[in-house]
């Protein structure tokens, strides 16, 4: 029969004593006491947020200017538009640039000296802090025009996304698999034809949740927009005037001295969060739907 | 251009190779290939795992021009027209040439835009709804799905998807078909069926096919091409064809040693 050594192999039952489902138990508790600690921040932000922005929300914030200092009421609808508008421009900036890229990179110039220089330069800018972004934003576009406007932020935002987009949307092509290639190139199709018509397709649903996530990110940037987009007390005329934005108002009013600024910058809060929350759960739903 | 490769359909041997080289970088895949492949057969690459089967057969069709370090010596005729001359579009030699893959690959797609994908490239006038029909029934598919062909490719099972790329191949109306195991992520049922269409297209078309399937190869085939991979001084497991016959002579009667081990399943 079994030698001595391997005698208590035979025994198959668990032992919670032994030190192998000990040492698993522990690590349990502890990964699972690390992801409840992880979410505290998370929750509390939220709840925070929900609570302060709740309580003074009424319809008319989405519809009526910022209140002068000092007065209560009023709201924030120029900024909302503020914010769509910059980030609407920071989209048609960003977007077709940044999908081209991302064309060239996974499907023409893959494995090349030139996609590899392009991928690590578009690392390098995802790590310059936003600020910096603004700060170059104003040099370019602020200093040339002479104004602040939804340009200039839009712009700063552009660049921001930039390397987001370009990341997500070469990823998405990469992971388009190779069998519908050479499938498509096997039927006679040329390279341009199969990005065209085949890999393109397959990829847009991931394309499109990367540039939603980039654009929920943007839509709450506030240093690149600070000294770009600048603020306004009016409603938007034009795309080169100075331009209020919701991160701004938020930035602004939560920073001031009269209760019904800070009450404004709680429910502008809200809102942004649930902007966000809404491009997220929309994207997933573009995915899901496919 | 395309109609010079048209007009080339003529002779009775479809393709014939003198002393094909391949590289992939400076390893030396597969040596000395010379064969002539007849028109309207079946002909059959069989052979141990490694040996350059499915390198011969992409080269036919070119689509090893995807892979870079891919490159090769030696002449390759299809009809009289060397395949490999500067001049040639690889994009038309495709288009003449069709390819089914080993993992049935059908497009994220309607099965009726599968099928269209091809004639559509091409600029196809003619009646599409017809062509998908004609080609779908070519590849005994049509009874399958003719009330869904809206519906997704890839919802298929796999028998029905290959014979779905089946008919996507043929939609455009080649001269010849090649086939990478096309049916070894197939079940024995959905084998026949395909062995069973191969006897059907050959009427109309060249059939190449790489088969690890010795019965399939000795049922289906005209011609059998047995490979062999051999190790030279350096160490490089170069492919090269051992023997290349009709298919009874290759199965009942062969002439080499290695061939009658290999075909009785003695091998190694
Ligand atoms: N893209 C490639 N780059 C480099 N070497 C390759 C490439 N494709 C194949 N090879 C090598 O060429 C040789 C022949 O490969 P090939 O795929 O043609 O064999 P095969 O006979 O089709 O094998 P199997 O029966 O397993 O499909 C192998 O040594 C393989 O490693
Ligand atoms: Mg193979």
């Amino acid at each position: 029969m079994a030698s001595p050594e391997f005698a208590t192999a035979l025994n198959m039952k668990r032992s919670s004593m032994s030190p192998r489902t000990l040492f698993s138990s522990v690590m349990t508790v502890i990964t699972f006491v690390c992801a409840a600690l992880a979410l505290i921040p998370l929750v509390a932000v939220l709840s925070y947020v929900l609570i302060n922005g709740a309580s003074s929300f009424r319809l008319s914030v989405f519809t009526q200017l910022p209140p002068a200092p000092g007065l209560t009421g009023g709201g924030f609808g120029n900024a909302l538009v503020g914010t769509f508008l910059t980030v609407g421009i920071a989209s048609l900036l960003s977007i077709p640039f940044g999908v081209l890229a991302a064309i060239f990179l996974a499907e023409f110039y893959r494995d090349t000296k030139l996609a590899e220089t392009i991928n690590f330069l578009t690392n390098v800018l995802s790590g310059v802090p936003s600020i910096v972004i603004g700060a170059f934003a104003y040099a370019f576009v602020v200093l040339a025009t002479g104004t602040f406007s939804a340009v200039a932020g839009g712009f700063a935002l552009a660049v921001l996304m930039l390397p987001t987009i370009v990341r997500t949307a070469t990823e998405s092509l990469e992971s388009v698999p190779r069998d519908f290639r050479q499938a498509a190139i096997g039927l006679g199709a040329t390279r341009f034809q199969t990005t065209v018509q085949i890999v393109l397709p397959a990829a847009i649903p991931a394309i499109i949740t990367g540039v939603m996530l980039a654009l929920a990110r943007a839509a709450g940037e506030t240093a690149p927009i600070l000294f770009t987009a600048s603020t306004s007390r009016y409603w938007v005329r034009s795309v080169w005037e100075p331009t209020a934005t919701m991160a701004r108002l938020v930035f602004d009013f939560a920073t001031a001295p009269y209760k019904s600024q800070q009450e404004l910058a709680w429910v502008g809060s809200l809102v942004l969060v649930a902007l966000v929350l809404v491009t997220s759960i929309l994207s997933r739903w573009i995915v899901r739907k496919r | 251009m395309a109609s010079e490769l048209q007009s080339a359909r003529k002779t009775e041997t479809v393709f014939r190779t003198e002393n094909l080289n391949i590289y992939y970088g400076d390893f030396l895949a597969v040596r000395d290939i010379s064969i002539e492949i007849p028109k309207n057969k079946i002909t059959a690459f069989i052979g141990p795992s490694g040996c350059g089967k499915s390198t011969v057969l992409r080269c036919f069709n070119r689509l090893n021009d995807l892979i870079k370090s891919f490159h090769l010596d030696g002449k390759l005729f299809y009809h009289d027209q060397d395949l490999y001359a500067p001049e040639i579009d690889p994009v038309e030699v495709r288009r003449q040439i069709g390819m089914v893959f080993q993992k049935p690959n059908p497009f994220p797609k309607s099965i009726y835009d599968n099928v269209a994908f091809g004639p559509r490239l091409l600029g196809y006038k003619g009646d599409m709804d017809e062509l998908v029909e004609r080609s779908l029934k070519q590849a005994a598919l049509w009874d399958d799905i003719k009330d869904k062909l809206k519906a997704m490719g890839t919802d298929l099972s796999g028998g029905q998807q290959q014979r779905l790329c089946i008919a996507r191949a043929i939609a455009v109306q080649p001269d010849v078909i090649l086939m990478d195991e096309p049916c070894s992520a197939l079940d024995p049922i959905s084998t026949l069926k395909v062995e069973d269409l191969l006897q059907e297209l050959k009427e109309k078309y060249t059939i190449l096919i790489v088969t690890h399937n010795m019965q399939q190869a000795s049922r289906a085939s005209d011609r059998t091409a047995f490979f062999n991979v051999e190790a030279n001084a350096k160490g490089q497991r170069t492919g090269y064809i051992v023997e290349y016959d009709r298919t009874e002579v290759i199965f009942q009667s062969p002439k080499e040693q290695a061939t009658q081990a290999y075909v009785s399943g003695r091998f190694g």
